[in-house]
């Protein structure tokens, strides 16, 4: 399944830039890591997908239930709602290439 | 304070929290640690799902507390639908807001890592279910999946230790469940953080059968049983027979109940066996055990009692129709609903197993009478040990539950009781037993009977010839000569030899009885003819007499007539001779 994504006829399928990165960063309350994953995150998609992206931050202190919805158990959690499949990265997000890979925003070279 | 409100409680020292599972709560000496953590651990099914899923089921439904389950593996519909099979209704608790089910999914695929993180994510959602049904049992089944997912060893291992301590912290009593592991417990050494009460489980099997077992490895803070305990997963759920648990305070009536067969209730002083009491019928093959056993049923069932009777050699239909043979009709009573026949093959499952299927049947139909024919083959598979511990843990069961049962029990060899090998040790545990023997003698052989013991009443000592017909089965009094014991047509044909004896002797006598009448009578006339002989001499000496007395009277006439004409005469002659002289 990775490899067909990687595939670079693949990204053709889809509705191209214009597409919606939908990301979602479960935290719990606004600690050290989690401030840590946000400042991260906004800081990857500002420099990879400048305007094509959403960001939701969900605090599960506020809203424990919604926790069970994207199956967290790990905080801080940046889950990856669109482009399809759902992609989960656990952590503070402090290392960028990881996150890239984990987004499927590694640069087709 | 503290320690004066624990000591109130007496022995124990620590606040349980039953299981509602028969016999675990004994071993536990009342359930598992209150408000603490306890790990389940076991091979691929070896029941550690099954087992948390009932200690919440039991909270839920018993003890008013309701419960989390949250599966890492299993679905909450696939878990439903497992144990549904045990009658719990999980979609209805929860429903009632009594049970939570919570699947947490974790695709490692899914997953990517980056930098630091921790579980708070699971502990709100936790506390999140725990808060929303007020629960105060929670099971982590199995929390191990979590190391298959995360692939961060050591951020798990500090968070576990956080999530045990918050556990403890939110008082709830919680149930975790490990997968045994090499040369530890689980695999991921999870008994490193809980460690208030450790319970293995083990499926073994032997003869390829197998036995769950149980053991409590430890409990912290509380005495428990340290055997190693069979268990079952029936179709109530699980139950773990302690032996220790049932002790020998049964009660013991003083009524009597009928064994079916009337010439053998005459044996016994009572009119019969003690009800609740056990009776052991053994005997070599065909020597009639089990139509004692059905006559035993019939009579319970004929007195509007009900029974139930296992059969391990013939199914149910072939019991009616053999018995049918010597005028037994179990059919009518399994029609009124009076009797049950569980025909099976025990050694299709373990002997525990098969055991408590059978204490399911019994506490169902709550039977009187309680037929187990025959019970060797409930050992036919484990070992002597195994039995006679399961064997005392069902007599003690039927005896407390007040139930008269019989077993039967197979015999080698020719009948010696010396030779019975492993039912002597049983036979220790039974009150009453009828040994059935062969015995080969004429060409022939014939069943006979005699009853070994009884305990509490006199019994009679004598062997007796069983007799099985269409009308039944009838003990016959055996002939019992100077030195031989006969038995069947031997028996039929000493009878007939003294009869016709008897009858021999008898005519002999009347004839002698004639012969003297005859002589009597002889006599008789005989006396009457010389009786007859005897007047007619009277008679003549009468005659002879009077003869007598008349020629005596004559004769003295003539004298005088002499003296007389003499006297005349000599006058005549001195006249003349003065006239002479003159």
């Amino acid at each position: 399944m990775t490899s067909t994504r990687k595939d670079p006829i693949a990204p053709k399928k889809k509705p191209d830039p214009s597409s919606e990165y939908q990301l979602r960063l479960y935290v719990a309350g606004y600690t050290a890591k989690a401030k840590a994953a946000i400042e991260n995150l906004t800081r990857i998609c500002e420099t990879h997908l400048k305007g094509r992206y959403q960001i939701e931050v969900i605090d599960l202190l506020v809203n424990p239930k919604l926790a069970a919805g994207d199956q967290i158990l790990a905080v801080p959690t940046l889950v990856r709602h669109l482009p399809e499949p759902i992609k989960k990265i656990i952590g503070d997000l402090s290392n960028e290439d990881r996150v890239l890979v984990g987004l499927d925003l590694q640069p087709i070279s | 304070m503290a320690s004066k409100k624990q000591k109130a409680r007496g022995p124990e020292t620590i606040e349980k929290a039953r299981t509602g599972i028969q016999g675990l709560d004994e071993i536990l000496f009342g359930g598992l640690p209150a408000g603490r953590p306890t790990l389940i651990c076991g091979g691929p099914g070896a029941g550690k799902t099954m087992l948390a899923a009932e200690i919440l089921v039991c909270g839920a439904t018993e003890c008013d507390e309701s419960g989390v389950f949250m599966m890492f593996e299993e679905t909450a519909e696939e878990l439903a639908a497992n144990v549904r099979s045990l009658g719990f209704d999980l979609d209805q608790m929860v429903a009632e807001k009594k049970l939570l089910l919570d699947h947490v999914h974790i695709e490692r695929s899914e997953i990517e890592e980056t930098g630091e993180y921790d579980l708070e994510g699971l502990f709100i959602r936790l506390g999140y279910a725990i808060d929303s049904i007020g629960a105060k049992r929670v099971v982590l089944d199995t929390l191990e999946a979590l190391f298959s997912g995360l692939p961060n060893q050591a951020i798990l291992r500090a968070e576990l230790r956080r999530l045990f301590r918050w556990l403890k912290d939110r008082n709830v009593t919680a149930v975790i469940t490990g997968e045994r592991g090499e040369d530890s417990l689980t695999r991921y050494g999870l008994e490193e953080y809980v460690s208030d009460c450790v319970i293995l489980l083990d499926n073994r099997i032997r003869d390829q059968i197998s036995t769950r077992r149980l053991r409590i490895v430890k409990y912290r803070g509380s005495p428990h049983g340290t055997n190693e305990y069979p268990f079952l997963i029936g179709s109530r759920g699980i139950s773990v027979m302690p032996i220790t648990s049932i002790g020998l305070d049964h009660e013991a009536p003083t009524e009597t109940v009928s064994t079916g067969i009337k010439h053998l209730d005459a044996m016994f002083d009572g009119g019969g066996i003690y009800r609740g009491s056990s009776l052991l019928v053994t005997g070599s093959a065909g020597t009639g055990k089990s139509s004692i056993a059905a006559s035993f049923v019939a009579a319970a069932c004929q007195r509007g009692e009900r029974a139930i009777m296992f059969a391990y050699e013939e199914s149910e239909e072939q019991v009616i129709r053999n018995m049918r043979s010597i005028g037994i009709d179990l059919a009518k009573f399994v029609k009124k609903g009076l009797l049950q026949i569980h025909a099976s093959r025990p050694t299709l499952q373990g002997l525990e197993q098969h055991l408590v299927m059978m204490y399911d049947t019994i506490n169902d139909f709550d039977p009187q009478v309680v037929v187990v024919d025959p019970m060797t083959d409930l050992g036919g598979n484990a070992e002597e040990s195994d039995v006679k511990p399961t064997l005392i843990r069902l007599v003690d069961f039927m005896k407390r539950k007040g139930i008269t049962t019989c077993f039967t029990s197979l015999i080698s060899g020719t009948g010696n009781i010396d030779q019975e090998g492993p039912q002597v040790n049983v036979s220790s545990l039974m009150d009453t037993w009828i040994l059935l023997r062969n015995i080969e003698y004429n060409g022939e052989r014939n069943r006979t009977l005699f009853v070994l013991k009884s305990r509490g009443m006199s019994h009679s000592n004598q062997i007796r010839e069983f007799v099985m017909s269409d009308k039944g089965i009838t003990l016959v009094d055996i002939y019992q000569g100077t030195d031989k014991v006969l038995t069947g047509t031997a028996r039929v044909a000493q009878a007939e030899k003294e009869a016709a004896l008897k009858d021999l002797r008898q005519r002999e006598m009347q004839r002698r009885l004639a012969e003297i009448e005859l002589k009597r009578k002889e006599i008789e006339m005989q006396r009457a003819t010389l009786e007859a002989e005897a007047a007619a001499a009277a008679r003549e000496a009468d005659v002879l007499a009077a003869e007598a007395a008349y020629l005596q009277t004559s004769e003295e006439r003539s004298a005088q007539d002499m003296k007389q004409s003499r006297a005349a005469a000599a006058s005549k002659e001195k006249a003349s001779n003065r006239k002479v002289r003159s």
